[in-house]
Formats: structure tokens, C-alpha cells, sequence
């Protein structure tokens, strides 16, 4: 069992005009490395029509909806966060409750509100009555704006963790871009955020230095728009773990934090 | 044979890196199925005088046959032809130059220089765009990306001048390529440890465009894992005789003199 906790997909109203090779690509390479379950989704139109860190609720509404098709096209293979734009609360909501109802097992926030933003609090709220957990992109040790997005680091995603202890949040892709370092220094005292490993960094030291920080016990596989880079940290740990942790790695913890029956082995 | 051309041996100043010892190399290498790495001396690229670590990695590249020394030279020092010339005698794989952290300019009339020479000594030179992502490096760590101008640049002062190129993205790779006439692309080896695999497949489209010839097999470990240059291997769809040539056989030409 392996359990990809970040993964993306394409569809025909983006940019990109391969999108089913991209697509396909995605489940091929993960039949390769074995990934049971791809948790994905798809952040708006991907700037077509709206810009990518910053989806229109109607981007969102028609991209959510791709994903809950190809959730229903392949049942046994691909799960879906909802993803939504906090700044338009109303619809957000409306949105969690509308695709969570249809089967989708998470909510993901990108990067169109700071992550200590109040904004974010009935987000928050309405996850943790609906027992799923939050996906929230991260720029690891944010030294500035960024053009395109209001990322979000660590620290500030702290301060939201805080404010919802109850609520379970995956800090992502902690080899995505940025000082890791700096990130897990914040997660240390953050019972209730586990790092999402995936990203197309694969520096060396950096899973000795998440295992020292959060333990096992908050780590959670994914690869994000890389599958290569995470079925190489994979591999490094097949030799830096016992078995038993490995497993919980590569879907046990996954299994504790998404609701009960996200997955066949619940 | 499996040979990484893109290895480092040594401690980096800006942050602790694990596996940094020659033994660890080789411990790496035994687990992700490595036979030979082309080994930079990594603190000297960092110096003042980079060429001051060269003499350890000789005297390790005779100790460790495995690890083949890619020694520096500063073409900014009034000696480097002397260092050329000793690298020449040592019959290692190939040389580096890291211009911009030495503080000179990656196209100028130094480096052209030594482009040239390296040609005429049928070395190959090896260049590194990056060590690290640049959204994550040390706040003093300034130096900047080796740029694109630079390759195209380089690999026409000299109609003998072959480089390794290593640490390239793909659209790095296709601005110098495409860039570059076919004599001149044709002198020019890309190491895939920067280059992205599915779904992107970056590496695959590559394949296609540029050829499986220009390719070879670069982890940067210690400071990447070593993994990942064999889990995208292992994700492309090639034919085992590109695959042995990226693997090995592409490094093997690149070396011959």
C-alpha cells in the first residue's frame, strides 16, 4: 500500500494543451512505483482563466468537478481534495460541503490568502466537523512576496494550527522550494501538522533532518509534479527506516489523518 | 557500467550535508548500484584558490580507483595552465571550473581561454549551473546561476571544446542546444540530475528532441540523494542501448581522448 498525499492533475479547460498525456503519465508512473491512491487536486484552471494561486469559484467549481470524475473513473485509484479560494467564504463553504458530500477526502488551500489570515478560520472550522484534513501550500521560509502568490511558510501556517487544534493540517511539499530547514524548526511544538514530503527537492540530509524533527509518526508520502524525486526518497528511507516505520510512511499515517474509510485498507 | 559524472566529495558551507566522507561516497554508490563517480573536491569550490584542493582529490582518486578526481581551475590565476597541464598528466575525466563563485565573469575572456586550452588538451570541461534550488539557498550564499549565454558562449570559442554541463533543467538544456549549431551541440553533455521526470517527463520529451546521446547519468550527491538519478532511469521508456548509454556509455566517450 502507498499512498501518494500530493498529486495534481490537468483537464481541458487549462493551458495546457497535454493534458491527457499528463494526465495519463501520472497514473502510468504510479503503477510503476506501485501508488495505490493518488490524493490530487486541481487548483482552478491553472491560470487560463483565472490566475493558478488565485482560482475564480467558478475555476474551482468546474475543475473540482473534473476531479470528482476522474475520482469516479477510477475508483480504486485516485481521491480528491476540494480545493477553494478562502477569499470568497460563501462559496468556499458551499464548495467544502458540495464535494466532500460527493466524496472527495480533504480540502486544499493554495495560496490566494496568508495562512494566519481569519479568513481561513471557517475554512478550518467547517474541516474538523467534517473530519478531513487541510492540504496547505507552503513556501518554505518565505523572505518576501512572490509574484502570483501569497504563499504562505511554516510559521504562519503554525499560527492557524494553533488557532484549530482539533483540525488536522499537511504542511506541503516540504522539498517544494524553500529553506526546509527553517520549516521544521516551526513544526517541532505542531502536534497537529504532518509534513508532506513531497516536492522536486531531494537534498541530501533533508529526511534525516524531518525524521529528527516530527518523528515518523508525522510524515506522509507524495510527490507532488515529480514522481521521480518521491520514489527516490522512498528508496532512501527503505534504508533509513525498520519496516514497520517505513509502512507508516507509505500509508498508515496517511491512514490516521484522512477519515475513515478514504482508503481500501480502512 | 554505471558511472556518475556528477559527485562531490567534502563538506558545504551552507549547510550540514550527511555521506560527505570518500567511504560514505562509496557506501552510496555500492547502494544505488554506482561503479565509478567523476568526484569535485566541494569546500574548494568555495576558496579563494580552488586549485588548493585538487592535490587531496589526486592522491584520493589513487587511493579509491572508484572515484575519478575532476580537479579545479581558476582560469583567473596566473598558473592555470600549469594546473591543466598536471590534470592532463593525472588522465582524470575531466576538469571544472565554477566561474561565477569565483567572482568572474562565466563568458569572459578568462574563461574562453580556458575553454580553448582544454580543447586543444582534449579535456572536457565541466560546469555546474547550480548546487541548490535557488529558493533555498543561504541568504549570503549570492553567487549567481551559471547562465545559458555562457554555455553558447563557451562551446563556440573553440570548435574543439567539449563540456559537461550538469545541474541543467530542460529549458536550460534547450535554449543552449537548440542555441547552438549541430558541431557545437554535438560537443555538449547534459548530467539528468536536474531535468524532471514524470508526469512532466522532461527527461523522456528530451530524449526525443535533443537525443539520448548528449545524456549521462549525474546524481550531485551527497548534496541530492542518489536515488533519484536511478528512480528516473527506471520511470523512462528507452531502449536498453540508450539506457547503457546514459548510464555509462556516453561518459565513457565524453572522456576519450
Amino acid at each position: 500500500m502507498l499512498i501518494d498525499v500530493h498529486a495534481h492533475f490537468l483537464h481541458d479547460r487549462t493551458p495546457r494543451a497535454d493534458w491527457q498525456a499528463r494526465n495519463a503519465s501520472r497514473l502510468r508512473a504510479g503503477e510503476r512505483v506501485g501508488i495505490t491512491i493518488h490524493v490530487a487536486s486541481i487548483l482552478g484552471s491553472w491560470g487560463l482563466t483565472s490566475p493558478t494561486y488565485f482560482p475564480s469559484p467558478s475555476d474551482l467549481r468546474y475543475a473540482n468537478d473534473r476531479l470528482l470524475g476522474l475520482q469516479r473513473e477510477h475508483p480504486t485509484r485516485i481521491r480528491g481534495y476540494v480545493a477553494v479560494n478562502p477569499n470568497y467564504t460563501d462559496e468556499a463553504l458551499a464548495e467544502i460541503s458540495r464535494c466532500l458530500d460527493a466524496g472527495m477526502i480533504g480540502v486544499k488551500l493554495a495560496a490566494s490568502r496568508r495562512a494566519d489570515d481569519p479568513l481561513l478560520d471557517p475554512i478550518c472550522g467547517l474541516a474538523t466537523e467534517r473530519g478531513v484534513p487541510i492540504l496547505h501550500h507552503i513556501w518554505q521560509h518565505r523572505r518576501r512576496e512572490y509574484a502570483g502568490q501569497e504563499a504562505s511558510d511554516a510559521r504562519e501556517l503554525g499560527r492557524l494550527a494553533a488557532r484549530h487544534p482539533r483540525a488536522r493540517f499537511l504542511l506541503a511539499h516540504i522539498g517544494g522550494g524553500g529553506d526546509w530547514l527553517h520549516s521544521l524548526h516551526d513544526l517541532r511544538g505542531l502536534p497537529n501538522v504532518w509534513v508532506d514530503l513531497s516536492g522536486s527537492g531531494v537534498d541530501g540530509g533533508m529526511l534525516e533532518a524531518c525524521l529528527e524533527a516530527v518523528g515518523v509518526e508525522r510524515l506522509l508520502w507524495g510527490c507532488d509534479l515529480t514522481i521521480e524525486t518521491g520514489w527516490a526518497k522512498l528508496r532512501y528511507l527503505e534504508h533509513l527506516l525498520a519496516p514497520a516505520e517505513l509502512e507508516r510512511v507509505r500509508w498508515r499515517n496517511a491512514a490516521g489523518v484522512f477519515p475513515p474509510g478514504a482508503f481500501p485498507t480502512d | 557500467m554505471r558511472i556518475d559524472v556528477n559527485a562531490f566529495v567534502g563538506a558545504y558551507p551552507y549547510r550540514r550535508v550527511p555521506g560527505t566522507s570518500p567511504e560514505a561516497l562509496l557506501a552510496a554508490m555500492d547502494r544505488t548500484g554506482i561503479d565509478q563517480a567523476w568526484v569535485t573536491h566541494l569546500p574548494g569550490v568555495f576558496w579563494r584558490d580552488p586549485t588548493e584542493g585538487n592535490a587531496w582529490l589526486l592522491e584520493l582518486g589513487a587511493r579509491l580507483p572508484r572515484l575519478c578526481p575532476v580537479p579545479a581551475i581558476h582560469p583567473g590565476l596566473a598558473d592555470w595552465q600549469a594546473t591543466l597541464r598536471q590534470a592532463v598528466d593525472a588522465r582524470v575525466p575531466a576538469v571544472r571550473a565554477d566561474p561565477t563563485w569565483y567572482g568572474i565573469d562565466p563568458a569572459g575572456a578568462a574563461m574562453r581561454a580556458l575553454a580553448g586550452a582544454c580543447g586543444e588538451a582534449g579535456m572536457p570541461l565541466s560546469l555546474a549551473v547550480r548546487f541548490e534550488d535557488g529558493r533555498q539557498r543561504h541568504p549570503n550564499d549570492l553567487a549567481a546561476e551559471l547562465p545559458a549565454a555562457a554555455v553558447r558562449t563557451l562551446v563556440r570559442s573553440d570548435p574543439r571544446v567539449r563540456l559537461l554541463i550538469t545541474h541543467a533543467d530542460r529549458p536550460f538544456v534547450e535554449e543552449v542546444h537548440f542555441g547552438s549549431t549541430p558541431a557545437e551541440a554535438a560537443r555538449l553533455w547534459w548530467d539528468i540530475c536536474w531535468i524532471w521526470g514524470p508526469p512532466e517527463d522532461h527527461l523522456q520529451a528530451l530524449l526525443g528532441t535533443v537525443g539520448a546521446a548528449r545524456f549521462v547519468l549525474g546524481t550531485g550527491q551527497p548534496l541530492r540523494i542518489p536515488e533519484n538519478a536511478g528512480a528516473k532511469l527506471d520511470l523512462l521508456e528507452c531502449s536498453a542501448a540508450d539506457r547503457a548509454a546514459i548510464e555509462g556509455g556516453n561518459a565513457d566517450t565524453l572522456r576519450a581522448r
